[in-house]
């Protein structure tokens, strides 16, 4: 046991903790130890031994800070001893700014002017009706207006109104006050910047006065057909312009010109005959009435008949 | 007009959660880039860094060639990055005639470049290039210890700054609780000149000592290599001191169902789950029992609640 003792570097750690020269700075939270007194005598010419003193520094370091780690008390796991370690003492600045604290809602502002106090309420309430237990929100729930197949009517009932369609109206308008009222508070949030991080306050656009419906937005895939047909509105047809990025090639450009088979077999016929004749006939029955001026034939005939006396 | 506009699933709106602003905030993530030319030697430490911090690291292996991070505007995409993977740290690699190997270690704060270190990577040896015995080698994700030493890290801005940088870089997680049994490794961090850092990754052996405390060999497992400080740019003092402010209270989960008593101490209240002895499968309440007569069953003996509406039969 003695001789163990002899040798262990363990002593010699001792020594250096006993040394107030030499003082690590050991950050237990981090795991992390600092000497700053540390210089080489003369900076070791082969890199083997600069390795070799470096490592030999270093394991000094860890032993420093594996003894302050292994004299924490620990708690047996099944995994091994777990000790706790204590926070990290060296600042480090944080990645994103602290959230800010939620602003009260109206509500809340007014239950605390009141003094309201929230109280727990049951999930599920009897209903008497049924004679069951039922959920006091959501489906299937107590006191739903929708299970209410009968209103008897009133003497101040007025004639001609659907006493259910009023309850659907009044219900819908209640929705949308408390809607209003959400958005409201959001909107206090989002001045305060503590907007819950799922939530976006999107600006829907204000549709212009006299148009139908807000401008639709254009999609990433139609300006890139828009910015290709506009592209070959140049000389070259936009062959030798530079690209945009997103831009597509035109989508079926249309084909100008078409060509008739230079020889013409048996079977397909006398096309480019065909093609002159369908243009003739076109503008022949376009023009059939003017073919015959039955005016100008008469004033003709009349003309010759007269030089025919004479 | 303004409309409230939230998540249509529930694992974006947790995901968001995620990259919310915390008061206490878990670690930070790590984005491993490239500019647009890189030598070999760079594209192993990169690839290097990213294996040693596989667990919160995101490596991006395309060229950027609008990223340079000390010139004004290019930065831009690299806050562009930060936003999209949500990474506050980065290393950025890349090799020029002047700058051969060249490592940019940088932070950002709320998404924008909070302070940046950049050094030249040399006398680099490859993980692969070291001989040792495969059982010392590390888990992964385990914790790192991490050691300085040098009076230079002390005494010189450069060296300092780097200090605290490659701190957080091989840190790892923070954690509260540490089992011993699944520690392995350490970073050695040795000034060797005024602006000369040597950088090794070692494994740990621990042998027996005669104490509790055991006694520390360590086997260099790499990689190892150089660093040059070149250039760096630290925080502005405003943007500093807002980003060091920590939250003066930590949160305190409320613990449920467990008082404090002076007499009899520390007191548990235990609820015994419903057995639901009627759910029980008996063995003649067989599934293929004709429906009406399943039915007429359940209704008979229908005197628990229902909490669903029975279908109505006509």
């Amino acid at each position: 046991m003695e001789d163990i003792l002899g040798t262990v570097p363990a002593w010699r750690v001792l020594n250096r903790e006993m040394d107030t020269q030499n003082e690590y700075q050991v950050d237990l939270g981090n795991l992390m130890a600092f000497d700053p007194f540390h210089h080489f005598t003369s900076i070791p010419s082969s890199r083997e031994e600069l390795v070799a003193e470096c490592l030999s520094n270093g394991t000094e370091l860890v032993q420093a800070i594996v003894s302050g780690v292994f004299n924490l008390p620990s708690t047996e796991d099944i995994d091994g001893p777990l000790v706790k370690l204590p926070p990290p003492t060296t600042k480090l600045p944080r990645e994103k700014p602290l959230p800010k604290p939620k602003p009260p809602t109206r509500w809340e502002q007014f239950a605390k002017a009141k003094g309201i106090r929230n109280r727990k309420k049951d999930k599920v309430v009897w209903d008497e009706q049924t004679g069951t237990w039922k959920r006091r929100y959501g489906f299937d729930r107590v006191n739903d207006d929708a299970d209410v197949p009968i209103i008897e009517a009133k003497m101040t009932d007025e004639p001609g109104v659907d006493p259910f369609a009023k309850r659907a109206a009044e219900k819908k308008e209640r929705v949308q006050k408390n809607q209003k009222n959400q958005l409201q508070n959001l909107k206090t949030a989002a001045k305060a910047g503590a907007l819950p991080s799922h939530v976006q306050l999107a600006a829907t656009a204000l549709p212009i006065t006299g148009t139908q419906a807000a401008k639709k937005k254009f999609t990433k895939d139609e300006l890139g057909n828009v910015a290709g047909l506009a592209s070959t509105a140049t000389a070259s047809g936009g062959k030798f312009d530079k690209k945009l990025r997103g831009e597509k090639p035109v989508k079926n450009q249309g084909k100008h010109r078409k060509f008739l088979p230079v020889v013409e077999g048996s079977g397909i016929g006398s096309q480019e005959k065909e093609q002159t004749d369908r243009v003739l006939s076109k503008l022949i029955s376009s023009n059939s009435h003017e073919i015959l001026n039955v005016d100008k034939l008469i004033a003709l005939e009349a003309a010759l008949f007269v030089g025919q006396q004479q | 007009m303004l409309k409230a506009k939230t998540p249509k699933y529930g694992r974006v709106k947790r995901e968001l959660d995620k990259r919310a602003p915390k008061l206490v905030e878990t670690g930070k993530k790590t984005l491993i880039l490239q500019g647009t030319k890189t030598s070999n030697v760079l594209n192993t430490v990169l690839s290097e860094i990213y294996h040693l911090k596989r667990d919160n690291a995101i490596r991006y292996t395309r060229k950027n060639d609008s990223i340079r991070p000390f010139e004004s505007g290019g930065e831009t995409s690299l806050e562009f990055f930060s936003m999209k993977t949500d990474c506050s740290m980065f290393v950025y690699g890349s090799t020029s005639k002047k700058r051969p190997d060249n490592l940019v270690i940088g932070r950002t704060y709320d998404h924008h470049i909070y302070d940046l270190i950049e050094v030249g990577v040399e006398n680099f040896k490859r993980m692969d290039s070291f001989t040792y015995d495969k059982k010392l080698a590390p888990q992964a994700g385990s914790k790192p210890f991490i050691v300085f030493s040098g009076e230079a890290f002390e005494s010189v801005d450069e060296l300092k700054h780097l200090k605290e940088v490659l701190l957080e870089l091989l840190r790892g997680e923070v954690v509260d609780n540490l089992n011993l049994a699944g520690l392995g490794r350490v970073y050695v961090c040795t000034a060797i000149s005024s602006n000369r850092v040597f950088l090794t990754h070692c494994a740990m052996r621990l042998k027996k000592s005669g104490t509790i405390v055991p006694r520390i060999e360590l086997v260099e497992i790499g990689p190892s290599m150089d660093f040059v400080v070149r250039r760096h740019r630290l925080p502005n003092e405003s943007l500093k001191k807002e980003a060091m402010k920590t939250a003066k209270d930590k949160l305190h989960k409320k613990i449920k169902n467990v008082s404090k008593d002076a007499l009899q101490g520390k007191l548990g209240k235990i609820y015994v789950p419903d057995q639901k002895v009627g759910e029980m499968v008996l063995p003649n309440k067989a599934k293929g029992v004709k429906r009406e007569r399943r039915e007429a069953k359940v209704k008979n003996s229908n005197n628990e609640r229902t909490s669903k509406k029975q279908k109505e039969d006509s």
